[in-house]
């Protein structure tokens, strides 16, 4: 038997490309925030939010429409390593 | 007995394990260690697992599987010595004065995961003698594979390991975003392990003499020698080794420092390490488990002391200043929050404290922690907060203008130390 849920998805944000434009924190308000500088902040504090299934579409759009091309959607392989202490390899 | 043993290896070495050579050069190597086990490279995951060995580079992570994380085809291997740390003279010195170790440890790993590709990431004052230890390793025959030699810039973060690959690829030495891992995608889509020079060297002589003597010294969580640069103190810049889990007095001793109370604090893992309080060096140990519950790991093993005459907070804005210069200026949280958080704990050393300006240093640290493509904001965010904790009653102190650093090293009068201006 599938199971229903699809797997959870996070938000990544390529900082070398984001300009902080602002179009993400427009579109996902209740996921980002907007720092001093205007540049994204994940309202969780995680380095990469995870993306709940009901802003999923919100989030499909704002990769799409991002002006600097900075966002992406990963899918979360090991769920609760979004955290902001997670390890160096 | 000694006719026996004529035609043998010599003895593994004990505790000086990575300088147990008399020389840099690849008969002293030789005469040393013995050869290289052909065999080696076929078990090494096994035996790395088995010998407990971590990277000697910072992050600690098991050299066994990140050997093993290594699958795809045409795999790149890097030997990585760029060492940016100001505060770290430990590869500089393992390049020079054990380059063959170094070399066979990049050979066995190169076998262990039939890499395309071999490469020294060294910085450009090390080329030399890794040049110099390559031909003699060709004119013996030494190595299967060619080893490439690239040059590693200077700046802090040229070591870090999507920098490292960018280098190698011909760009510049700056880190990169990433979604995969470089052991998945690195070296324009390889398969890459970077690992650290030091690690690298441990893994020669455990491919040698195997896990079980690997383990037999060191805190046995994280077993072996570990190789730490002191400085601060009476003594500058000098490079032990020394069995995990030493403890920290003992290591501060080396120092020239027999009274704790002639320190303020020391600082460990370098600059984007963790202050100590002279007060809790006490039972604390160089070792993941020794320092948990400091909140501070071992890091690349740096120590630096500072003396009760300096102020843990100035050295703290210092720091931070010089890492705020370091960014690679590509992550507009990084770019611009660490100018202001150095600027911050200007006032905090330098101006009078008060509570909103300790609130907006808390924020700001909070700010560029855990957002940037690597982790140069991270590692500044936790010297910027392990200073605020280990220097809280200086901070008490510069609220009300005073300095316990100028106190301490002019003759407690109590007057006011000439860095607290108030004014400026």
């Amino acid at each position: 038997m599938r199971k229903p849920s699809t797997p959870a998805r996070r938000l990544h944000i390529d900082w070398t490309r984001c300009h902080g434009r602002g179009l993400c924190s427009e579109l996902l308000p209740h996921l980002l925030g907007r720092d001093d500088w205007g540049y994204p902040v994940a309202r969780d504090g995680s380095r990469e939010p995870a993306v709940p299934p009901t802003a999923l579409s919100d989030a499909r759009t704002a990769v799409r429409l991002c002006p600097r091309l900075a966002l992406s959607l990963i899918t979360d392989v090991n769920q609760g390593s979004g955290g902001r202490k997670a390890g160096t390899s | 007995m000694t006719t026996s043993r004529r035609n043998r290896s010599p003895e593994p070495p004990t505790t000086q394990r990575l300088f147990a050579a008399e020389g840099s050069g690849l008969v002293e190597h030789q005469q040393r260690f013995g050869p290289l086990p052909e065999s080696a490279g076929a078990a090494l995951v096994p035996l790395l697992d088995q010998s407990g060995l971590t990277g000697r580079g910072g992050a600690g992570f098991p050299a066994g599987r990140k050997v093993a994380s290594v699958t795809g085809r045409k795999a790149v291997v890097i030997g990585n010595g760029a060492e940016g740390e100001p505060l770290s003279h430990k590869d500089a010195e393992l390049l020079s004065r054990a380059p063959h170790l170094v070399l066979d440890g990049l050979k066995v790993t190169a076998a262990a995961v039939s890499a395309d590709k071999v490469v020294m990431y060294v910085p450009s004052r090390a080329v030399p003698t890794i040049t110099t230890a390559l031909s003699e390793r060709r004119s013996a025959k030494v190595d299967r594979h060619p080893v490439t030699v690239v040059a590693a810039p200077e700046g802090f973060v040229a070591g870090e390991e999507s920098a490292v690959v960018r280098r190698v690829e011909g760009g510049p030495a700056l880190p990169r975003d990433r979604t995969v891992p470089a052991s998945i995608s690195g070296v324009r889509g390889h398969s890459t392990l970077v690992n650290n020079v030091e690690t690298l060297a441990h893994i020669a002589l455990i491919a040698r003499y195997g896990s079980r003597w690997f383990r037999s010294v060191g805190d046995p969580s994280e077993p072996g020698t570990m190789l730490v640069t002191l400085t601060g103190g009476q003594t500058m810049g000098s490079v032990l080794e020394v069995p995990t889990g030493t403890p920290l007095t003992d290591l501060v001793g080396h120092l020239g420092v027999t009274d704790p109370r002639a320190l303020r604090a020391v600082l460990l893992g370098g600059y984007h390490g963790s202050w100590i309080p002279s007060g809790m060096l006490t039972g604390a140990r160089l070792s993941r488990a020794g320092l948990a519950h400091l909140d501070a790991s071992p890091g690349a093993g740096i120590i630096h002391a500072l003396p009760v005459g300096e102020c843990g907070l100035a050295r703290t804005a210092d720091v931070l200043g010089y890492l705020a210069g370091e960014s690679a200026r590509q992550c507009g949280p990084c770019l611009n929050g660490l100018p202001l958080l150095a600027r911050l704990f200007d006032d905090l050393a330098y101006r009078r404290v008060d509570d909103h300006l300790i609130d907006e240093v808390r924020r700001m640290i909070d700010l560029i922690d855990g957002r940037g493509s690597c982790r140069h904001p991270d590692g500044t965010a936790r010297i910027a907060r392990s200073a605020l904790d280990a220097f809280a009653s200086d901070i008490t102190h510069h609220r009300h203008g005073r300095c316990e650093a100028a106190m301490t090293s002019m003759d407690a009068t109590g007057l006011p130390p000439q860095h607290i201006s108030g004014t400026r």
